[in-house]
């Protein structure tokens, strides 16, 4: 994923996983993190929560093949791990919608050109309703109004900061080349700060 | 006007606004290490860039590195790899790497500091989410992913919006036998382990201006497991002190005026929060973490909470921590039993916490059920504390001393719980399957209170101990 493209729609069946505070050592254990790349990092996803319960969303075969994500609250909270929304996007996952989002897995995802909708606890519970009376729906995100639309059960509103929503529709969520434009600008910055030349008069 | 640090360092460091609303900021200091690191070398190669300013990253070898055997090839022949694409990456492009032959290698977050590189003032990142750390310094520290660490390698900055600032005030004194590990401990307790989201921590009051730079640090770790991505605690003397004559610090001719700088850059009196958390000292007491987040604590006299009396949205998060860790509402986390005791961390792995738990274990013995283990942060640590021979006082009282190195905070290497073991841990997190075995259990608590669990064989009140 080099390239930035433009994220404005995704389409998808859904994935509900519920409880609070799952943590990227869930998502990812530790040990699938000795590797030099994220490749086949997909099949690892929630590992070791599958191993414990047999009922476990990612284990149940009618939600293979979904790419919308739908969790509860601090989603991807702990490390740091890119690995974490690697292995999401890798096992199929393209949006996550949820109560909120830990910071850094937030900002993991927007680098990656996957939208994470926050969506209030009531909508919520009315979507994941919505998901369960509709098993097998493709529901549509679009990012420019924030909502998510259940087909034959209407439409739920989300929220996504302005920032993260102008670089996905505007396909600059890959920050690299923007960051890139302003040469001069960093240089002039670098040598202003006097710890860059160790204090030296 | 009157400014905080948060602000003085967001703008010393901001290079433009960018289209996205975002801050293109300059990041001064950028660690790297063996797991969050390769990916973004390849990416970078894939672009066809180069290391912007090699002479501001700096690498090491901490999560996957053996603490027994450190011969190479390490005996996990994946661990051997990292290690060779991390060698083959830093010589590459031209950064320093502090490797096992430098003798400087050691924990990220403790060679840091240790080597004089953070420093007041700074913006810092690493691909870690520890990287708080080094706000104990006054820099503006937090972790990134990986595709960041390529953006940091190529441009030296990063597109960040700014979070709201809030003022953590703690003040008074601890009580004998509680320490900076409490204390964070009690804050996480108290505001919970998504209260920080969307904030950086300014740590401010009596108790911390009375802490040391290592203890300062032990605080800053834990913002992360808050939610905050960064914290800070304001630079003063102490902050100077500790530097003068560091590695990497400013030399003797430049370091008055190194100083002045960084001493400045502290919040101004005056200066506004988004949002001010009090805290009085003297209300916390030893904590020991009960359930599978940082913010399930209890302090050590306290009982497990009952389901009931927990909010209403943490109720089932509650439910499934009693179940993993077979344990039952009501009941006192004084005399739960241990199996593995643990010291070490990016959190309690330096000087000052091996020397407060050897006075603690020193002429006593291990229970002969617990498996106990000291990981000094670092290699400089570890020579350190053999001097003061403090490796023997560790060993006499039956605790493994092994090699520097992230070890079973995160086991992505051979220290590892087995099956259902539950571990006293020095370390930051207490995550379903954290050290090593996907149903092991953690106990989060200070150094000194592992120190007490592995003597008694159970969770026990180290203020007893003295």
């Amino acid at each position: 994923m080099s390239n930035s493209s433009k994220v404005q729609k995704i389409q998808g069946r859904a994935v509900v996983l519920r409880g609070n505070d799952i943590d990227t050592d869930r998502i990812i254990p530790a040990r699938f993190l000795r590797c030099v790349t994220f490749d086949g990092l997909g099949d690892h996803a929630f590992e070791d929560d599958r191993l414990q319960d047999p009922n476990h969303a990612f284990n149940q075969g009618a939600n293979a093949g979904a790419s919308v994500l739908v969790v509860d609250d601090n989603f991807g909270c702990g490390s740091s791990r890119e690995h974490a929304p690697q292995a999401l996007n890798r096992w199929g996952i393209r949006a996550l919608v949820g109560g909120s989002f830990a910071e850094i897995f937030f900002g993991n995802c927007v680098a990656l050109g996957i939208p994470c909708l926050k969506m209030g606890a009531e909508e919520r519970t009315r979507l994941m309703a919505a998901i369960k009376a509709n098993p097998g729906a493709e529901l549509e995100i679009d990012i420019a109004s924030a909502s998510v639309t259940v087909p034959g059960a209407g439409s739920f509103q989300g929220e996504i900061p302005a920032g993260p929503q102008r670089q996905l529709l505007d396909g600059t969520w890959d920050a690299l080349a923007v960051l890139l434009e302003s040469a001069s600008q960093i240089d002039a910055v670098a040598s202003a700060l006097p710890y860059t030349h160790r204090f030296q008069a | 006007m009157a400014a905080s640090l948060f602000d003085k360092v967001w703008e010393a460091h901001t290079v433009r606004e960018l289209p996205s609303g975002q801050t293109q900021l300059f990041i001064g200091l950028h660690l790297i290490h063996e797991v969050t690191s390769p990916q973004a070398f390849q990416m970078l190669e894939e672009r066809g860039l180069k290391v912007r300013f090699p002479d501001r990253t700096f690498a090491t070898l901490d999560h996957i590195v053996p603490t027994g055997s450190q011969v190479r090839p390490f005996a996990d022949a994946l661990a051997e790899e990292m290690t060779q694409h991390l060698h083959a990456n830093c010589q590459k492009h031209g950064i320093r790497f502090f490797d096992l032959a430098s003798g400087l290698q050691g924990i990220v977050h403790v060679i840091g500091p240790e080597q004089g590189l953070t420093q007041p003032g700074m913006t810092i990142a690493c691909g870690d989410s520890h990287t708080s750390t080094h706000g104990a310094f006054g820099a503006i520290a937090f972790g990134i992913g990986t595709t960041q660490v390529r953006d940091v390698l190529a441009t030296q900055c990063l597109a960040m919006a700014k979070p709201r600032l809030r003022q953590v005030r703690v003040d008074g004194d601890l009580a004998a036998g509680v320490y900076a590990k409490d204390v964070i401990l009690a804050i996480i307790q108290r505001l919970g382990v998504k209260g920080g989201v969307g904030y950086a921590y300014e740590y401010a009051g009596t108790t911390f201006d009375r802490m040391s730079i290592e203890e300062r640090l032990t605080v800053c770790n834990m913002s992360i497991e808050g939610g905050a991505r960064c914290g800070y605690v304001n630079p003063d003397q102490k902050t100077v002190d500790y530097l003068r004559g560091r590695p990497h610090a400013p030399g003797d001719a430049d370091f008055d005026r190194a100083a002045k700088w960084w001493l400045g850059m502290a919040s101004d009196q005056g200066a506004t929060y988004d949002d001010l958390f009090r805290m009085d000292a003297g209300a916390v007491e030893p904590m020991v973490t009960w359930g599978i987040n940082p913010g399930q604590s209890v302090g050590v006299s306290q009982k497990i909470p009952r389901t009931a009396e927990v909010e209403d949205d943490s109720r089932a998060g509650h439910l499934e921590a009693l179940e993993f860790m077979d344990f039952k509402e009501g009941q006192p986390i004084s005399g739960v039993p241990i199996d593995v005791a643990f010291i070490g961390s990016c959190t309690n792995g330096r000087m000052s916490d091996l020397e407060i738990a050897a006075d603690l274990v020193r002429g006593r013995k291990v229970h002969p059920r617990v498996k106990a283990m000291v990981v000094p942060g670092s290699m400089l640590v570890a020579i350190e504390a053999q001097k003061r021979g403090l490796d023997k006082v560790f060993q006499e009282a039956g605790f493994e001393w092994r090699a520097a190195g992230c070890s079973m905070c995160l086991a992505m290497n051979p220290d590892k719980l087995q099956g259902r073991e539950i571990c006293a841990s020095s370390s930051n997190r207490n995550f379903k399957g954290r050290q090593g075995s996907p149903t092991g259990r953690t106990l989060l608590m200070s150094p000194a209170m592992v120190a007490a669990a592995a003597i008694a064989g159970e969770v026990t009140d180290v203020r007893e101990m003295f």
